[in-house]
């Protein structure tokens, strides 16, 4: 009988923090700019420069501390970890080894309908690295410091996950919550949010974990899935053969979809880390965790439980509505600007779905404002145009956030509201078709929709079907 | 305390320094004596005394989030032994 095998996975999860400078210098850390433009002689490591701390980092890491149910270190320090790379140009990162800011936290995740805890081990506030571009036919390779600096926490949970399912779950959960306190954009295609894959598998009932290896460069979620399920295999693969898991750091290549060992030749794991002592000890007071508690925004779960209660509208829109910030914001914007909930909730549900689908959009990028959906909703309200014309204008909102009203008269999209001009035509379309009129006189209702589809034709689209229908109706009598 | 040829070895590679049979002697050398110097304080009895990291009892410097520094990438550049668009140019490496 085979042997029944069980995977152990531990996640190291980076996360950017949205400030709006570095971590230790006030450089922007605005995203897409000329190599090197954003950078000074703290984050390029000039000797004689001095770090000092940003204090929102610290804000932020102590917020994400708290929606994680951490304890928060009260007298937390800054390490040097010690390392040699071109992107790295202190020769050291900035980290935080023996007083991380967060400790002992969890978050509770759901599969397959079914609760469970996983454990967070710490969080920590670091700096990012610089980028390095190896230049084609070239013994050379250019590095570029706007990265370098800006400030990053890392999130190291528990072996707590068993399954591929388990850790997307998990590092949903993170987003969502990161995302909803403001404290990043956690997008894992645009590297604001980073993970790695510490991975073991051992035999089912076994009390203690086999070797591990943590496998880095995964950028999507659909990445994390097929990395886990390749490395499951390799790793029992060789157990099965009799040889050993080696502990070392793999690399994911989602193209050809299998992980190779990183470099290891002289890769002694010796950070040498010590206190930074250019770096004074952060004493974090009750008061301030206090006022950091207070000031925190509402969270998905709270969110939920109020759409619940003020807005008549189903649980699974609530959910899918609330699966992003950005869709949320749209949704509650939209209503703060008069439109009705359950005619917003229609159109993210609708037609903001079926395009997102049509054109492989995240609902975290979508581009168009609440304002001009809000806009487009009081066109229809206010019977301007109809459905159908709705529906075309809304595209152009998706795709290029438009200004619908403006829209809707440069190109002549207006419902004909004048009742004379609407019965002139329907008269021209009934006494051209007399047929369908015997029709509807012998109690064929259908032959009514012929007409109304003949009008609006007429119309080009400019009028309200339901009262089309209505004046045929009081005209055949 | 003495540094052995292994320690001298396994620094190196850490450092990433290609030291000779003479350098690596002088550095045995110099190794030894700096912690010979910093080797008086393991004379003093440290029990229950809190590792310390700065001299001065000074707490929570921070910086509030303002960008203060602009484009001073030429200036920076004039450091590098070597340049390219903008960046500064290495011996190719990769991860
Ligand atoms: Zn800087």
């Amino acid at each position: 009988m085979s042997k029944v095998y069980e995977t152990v996975i531990g996640l190291e999860v980076h996360v950017e923090l949205a400030t709006k400078t570095k971590i230790f210098c006030g450089c922007s850390t605005e995203f897409g700019g000329a190599p090197n433009t954003h950078t000074c002689p703290v984050c390029t490591g000039m000797p004689g420069s001095l770090p000092v701390l940003n204090k929102a980092v610290v804000e932020k890491a102590v917020a994400v501390g708290l929606a994680t149910n951490c304890n928060i270190t009260r007298n937390c320090k800054f390490d040097r970890k010690n390392y040699f790379y071109p992107d790295n140009p202190q020769n050291y990162q900035i980290s935080q080894l023996y007083y991380p800011i967060c400790r002992d936290g969890y978050v509770e995740i759901e599969v397959e309908g079914k609760k469970k805890k996983v454990r967070i081990h710490e969080i920590h506030m670091e700096e990012d690295a610089g980028k390095l571009v190896h230049e084609e036919r070239s013994d050379s390779s250019l590095v570029d410091f706007n990265r370098s600096g800006v400030p990053l926490i890392e999130i190291v949970s528990e072996p707590d996950m068993r399954s591929a399912e388990e850790v997307i779950a998990y590092l949903d959960k993170l987003r969502l919550i990161i995302q909803y306190l403001g404290a990043s954009d956690c997008k894992l295609n645009e590297g604001s949010m980073r993970a790695d894959v510490n991975l073991s598998v051992r035999e089912v009932g076994s009390e203690e974990f086999g070797t591990r290896t943590e496998t880095k460069n995964l950028n999507s979620f659909k990445a994390i899935a097929r990395a886990i399920e390749n490395e499951r295999e390799r790793q029992i693969d060789l157990l099965e053969s009799g040889e050993k898991v080696v502990q070392e750091t793999r690399r994911w290549d989602d193209n050809k979809e299998y992980s190779y060992p990183m470099r290891s030749k002289e890769d002694a794991q010796d950070y040498r880390y010590f206190p930074d002592p250019d770096l004074v000890p952060v004493i974090i007071s009750e008061e301030w965790i206090e006022k950091i508690k207070n000031s925190q925004p509402e969270l998905r779960d709270e969110k939920i439980i109020r759409y619940k209660e003020e807005y008549d509208i189903p649980e699974y829109d609530i959910m899918i509505i609330t699966a992003s910030k950005k869709m949320a914001d749209i949704f509650e914007e939209a209503i703060s600007l008069g439109a009705a909930p359950k005619k917003v909730s229609n159109w993210l549900m609708g037609e903001t779905m079926r395009l997102m689908k049509e054109t492989d959009t995240e609902a975290d990028n979508l581009k168009f404002s609440a304002e001009n959906l809000a806009k487009l909703i009081k066109l229809i309200e206010d019977k301007a145009i109809n459905g159908t014309v709705a529906k075309e204008v809304f595209e152009k909102v998706f795709a290029e956030d438009i200004n619908p009203e403006k829209y809707v008269d440069d190109n002549g999209l207006r419902t004909v509201n004048d009742e004379g001009a609407l019965r002139e035509t329907i008269q021209k379309i009934i006494d051209a078709n007399p047929k369908s009129v015997e029709d509807i006189r012998n109690g064929k209702q259908k032959a009514i929709g012929f007409l109304v589809g003949q009008t609006m034709k007429e119309m080009k689209g400019k009028a309200d079907p339901s009262e089309v229908n209505r004046i045929i109706k009081e005209i055949l009598g | 305390m003495v540094i052995t040829d292994e320690t001298i070895e396994y620094v190196g590679i850490l450092a990433k320094l290609e030291l000779s049979g003479e350098e690596k002697e002088q550095a045995k050398k110099d190794m030894t004596n700096m912690l010979e110097y910093v080797g008086k304080l393991n004379e003093l009895d440290t029990d229950g005394v809190e590792a310390m990291s700065h001299a001065f009892p000074i707490s929570n410097v921070f910086r509030e989030d303002e960008v203060t520094n602009g484009d001073d990438r030429e200036n920076l550049l004039k450091n590098a032994p070597d340049k390219k668009d903008g960046c500064y140019r290495v011996p190719k490496t990769f991860d």
